[in-house]
């Protein structure tokens, strides 16, 4: 008995985990008194885990990604209050382990990922003119599945403790010997489970665009984050069952003692490092190019002009997607692989920057002489193309594969990839959260407090990397926790320490924006507040669950239909309204999700009986549903004209 | 259900059912994916064998041929079951469908039969980097074929209560491209590890 709780126990217990218990317990509490003093149970089930519809399954990513941003956000800060000032004892080596390692996990698995797959799936469907995804059921499974592997992930630093491997778990490190708690167990389940959940999205998503796009739009018709949804899309669906072979032997390596990674007999520890980056680096491209979509569509909203350049923004993508495979290598060009095989990945890197220099020079183009409306996603838009081709540039220093041997593992990588990530990835999200609000909440954002978080957020990013680029040159290794005073890194580390803090407020302030607009905004915006141009602003605000009561024809438009439409009369909706069939929500996915945590967690703890029985479960749902006979229902046109008529009188409706 | 086009074969006669079968082959291709990754981890680690055995003194070629003649066999019958499914007869579908799953069987006896001589040889699991990649990527292929198994009964079923209808159908077909699939991962298995291993 004694035995069973001590493997639960926490391996490396501190005052701040044992906060941080106290207040996940509390908070536990305090949500499931307040969901069943509002009876909210049944509308939670209802509307919500079971449902099928692509807007819901998208805001339930977005609440996810927000929760973790804030999390994989008080990772950061303590890293950075660590090491603000020399020979800190703040945290000492081992949880400052834990904390760089679930920084990049969330941030990159739990938030980055889930806020695209949010703007998948609540944009893609309305901007070709779908009323659904192709396999609803399977989207809410993805989802699901996703929040699994991360519910997994994050209870793992309170109960058996945390992973402490770096984010890329490099072996030998990872491996028993060197890791010697479950926290690398939780981190190999926790991310085949979510990742198993985004390889569904990933198929999901390229039929829905291959196959469902609305009569007339033909590829080079699609909006351009549809564009840039189906190239991320092609890179996981491709690049996923690397990191599914790459986590399975991993998990076997420290679970059943096979030797894939090991040091003895034949293993091969570089190996691990090579499936881990041939995921990870197109891992980048399906964080950026949904990224550069968001931008695109905003840019070209608001310097009021055609997307400069259409074409050779498709293609450039398409380039890019292709390259993101053959630079994997450049994760370690130190670790002794040849000059010869260091300068082809060296020239295939740097070559990256050439598709990603014309989508630059593209939004440029489009700027210039457009009527620049300065808005808060344009704000957003006008601050990273400086910032991020700032990150740009020290990405082709990188890629120099002899210089490299300088720059390898210290804080200049680190400053150069959150200098892309975050004005790439993190301020296009930003841009397209305020961007799109109106259309998924009904209510605008508050355009000052939004201005004012741009530049506040920029101010803090500045000020936090920049001091990192000096830093790393003159030697700070990344993941050293603490410094002496003589290194002479204290003056900058504590400039970056102070950088985190504003940028924090920035974040805050985003929270208090989200609450202010809620209270004060008016409620009775039309369907379309930022004259925009795709044929997601054709539909209500809010959008009915049937998205349009008749099927968008764009053959006489071009690809920013509705823009054509208010332009130039071009007719959007021919024909009239039919009966519309729609999928039945499913618990289903639900119940399979939760026997997939208990497998992942049972797997952690070599539980066996346990594992069992979760997978008893799994293949029972799988025969359920193969079983199941379910044709959906459909919406009957006399209904849909009702619900048409009501939202006419509230106005907007086109 | 959706309009029913009726001049095209059973399985491609609705719209969800061509979404299904495009979505199964892009599936695949995350498949071919999956399988291409542990080819390449065998070929890294192939030769690094260790304390422990190489394939050349552990491979037999009886077992292997057997499996391959049964697989590849499978293969025809499961085509066989498509083409009596378009021409409509059910009982014909079925049959081939069940002798398609007891090839299936024998297939995946042998292979235990083999997997317990490599433990028996001293070629286990944990043995070496070598005999980890080797029954891993046996064994996933064989994961495949016990969940092809379990499917294709739960069709056998289906068909022989509901009938062949679009629903069906449409199943009946994407398992045929999987099991397709099986056997065109087994050929490269046949190839590089069988042939190239005992060469």
């Amino acid at each position: 008995m004694k035995e069973f709780f001590a493997q639960f126990a926490i391996p490396h217990p501190s005052l701040l985990i044992y906060i941080a218990m106290a207040s996940i317990v509390l908070g536990t509490i305090a949500l499931v008194a307040v969901v069943t003093y509002f009876k909210l149970w049944g509308y939670l089930w209802r509307e919500w885990i079971t449902t099928v519809d692509h807007k819901k399954i998208g805001i339930m990513y977005l609440i996810t990604a927000l929760v973790m941003l804030f999390r994989g956000g008080v990772d950061a800060v303590m890293l950075r209050m660590q090491l603000a000032v020399p020979d800190n004892t703040f945290l000492d080596a081992q949880h400052y382990n834990e904390v760089f390692t679930t920084h990049g996990v969330v941030m990159i698995l739990f938030m980055a990922m889930p806020f695209i797959t949010f703007f998948f799936n609540f944009l893609v469907p309305l901007q070709i003119g779908a009323r659904d995804v192709a396999f609803p059921r399977l989207n809410n499974l993805a989802f699901w599945l996703f929040f699994m592997g991360m519910g997994l992930f994050n209870i793992s630093f309170v109960i058996g403790g945390s992973p402490d491997a770096g984010w890329t778990s490099y072996f030998p490190l990872a491996g028993n010997e060197f890791s010697t708690s479950v926290g690398t167990n939780y981190y190999m389940l926790s991310l085949q489970i979510a990742g198993l959940g985004t390889l569904m999205t990933g198929i999901n998503f390229i039929t829905t665009i291959m196959k469902m796009r609305a009569p007339g739009m033909t590829l080079f018709k699609m909006p351009m984050f549809t564009w840039s949804a189906l190239i991320a899309n092609l890179i996981i669906v491709f690049a996923f069952p690397v990191l599914t072979v790459a986590l399975a032997m991993g998990t076997m390596d420290r679970l059943f003692d096979t030797k894939f990674f090991s040091i003895g007999n034949g293993g091969m520890d570089m190996l691990w490092a090579n499936l881990f980056w041939v995921w990870g680096h197109p891992e980048v491209y399906i964080l950026i190019l949904p990224a550069f979509g968001i931008f695109s569509e905003v840019i070209s909203t608001f310097a009021r002009r055609n997307l400069y350049g259409y074409t050779s923004m498709v293609w450039s993508m398409v380039v890019i997607s292709v390259f993101s495979f053959a630079v994997w290598t450049h994760h370690f060009f130190t670790m002794g692989q040849g000059a010869l095989t260091n300068s082809i990945f060296s020239i295939t890197t740097m070559a990256i920057a050439i598709p990603t220099g014309v989508k630059i020079f593209n939004w440029l183009f489009t700027l210039y002489k457009g009527k620049i409306e300065m808005t808060t996603p344009m704000l957003y838009a006008m601050h990273f193309i400086p910032l991020f081709t700032l990150g740009g540039v020290t990405g082709v220093m990188l890629a120099m594969s002899a210089a490299d041997y300088q720059y390898h593992n210290t804080m200049f990588l680190v400053a150069h990839f959150h200098n892309v990530i975050i004005p790439g990835v993190v301020y296009a999200m930003l841009a397209g959260l305020t961007f799109y609000w109106p259309k998924m909440f009904g209510f605008m954002l508050n355009e000052k407090i939004g201005k004012a978080t741009v530049w506040v957020m920029s101010t803090g990013f500045v000020l936090s990397f920049i001091p990192m680029y000096i830093t790393g040159l003159d030697g700070q290794a990344r993941r050293m926790y603490t410094y002496s005073d003589a290194t002479g890194f204290s003056l900058l580390n504590m400039v970056s320490f102070i950088g985190a803090g504003i940028m924090t407020v920035s974040f805050l302030m985003i929270v208090w924006n989200i609450w202010y607009s809620f209270k004060n905004s008016p409620r009775n915006i039309s369907s379309d507040p930022w004259n925009a141009r795709g044929l997601e602003w054709a539909t209500h605000t809010p959008i009915p669950n049937y998205n349009f009561a008749i099927t968008p024809d764009v053959t006489d438009a071009t690809s920013e239909a509705f823009w054509d439409s208010k332009k130039n009369g071009t007719k959007l909706f021919k024909g009239k309204i039919e009966d519309i069939h729609m999928p039945n929500n499913s618990g289903q996915p639900f119940v399979m999700a939760v026997a997939f945590f208990i497998l992942g967690f049972a797997f952690v703890f070599s539980m066996w009986y346990l594992a069992i029985v979760g997978l008893i479960v799994i293949l029972g749902c799988m025969a359920f549903r193969s079983l199941e006979d379910d044709h959906g229902y459909h919406i009957h046109a006399h209904e849909v004209e009702e619900t048409e008529k009501k939202y006419a009188k509230k106005g907007g409706a086109k | 259900m959706s309009k029913v086009n009726n001049n095209v074969p059973l399985e491609y006669s609705t719209e969800e059912n061509n979404l299904k079968i495009f979505g199964f082959w892009v599936f695949l291709g995350a498949e071919i994916m999956l399988f291409g990754t542990l080819f390449a981890s065998y070929f890294t680690l192939v030769d690094r064998t260790g304390s422990g055995p190489t394939g050349a003194e552990i491979f037999e070629i009886t077992p292997v041929l057997i499996e391959t003649f049964v697989l590849l066999t499978s293969s025809f019958t499961i085509g066989l079951a498509i083409h009596a499914m378009r021409l409509g007869s059910k009982k014909a579908t079925i049959n081939f469908m069940v002798i398609t799953l007891l090839l299936g069987a024998v297939f995946l006896s042998v292979e235990i039969y083999e997997f317990y001589h490599y433990v028996h040889v001293g070629a286990g699991l944990t043995v070496s980097a070598f005999t980890s990649i080797l029954l891993t990527t046996l064994g996933t292929h064989g994961l495949h074929v016990t969940m092809g198994l379990f499917w294709g009964a739960l069709l056998v079923y289906q068909i022989a209560k509901r009938g062949l209808n679009s629903v069906t159908a449409g199943k009946t077909f994407i398992f045929s491209l999987y099991w397709h699939f099986l056997d065109v991962v087994w050929i490269f298995i046949f190839s590089f590890i069988y042939l190239k291993g005992m060469m």
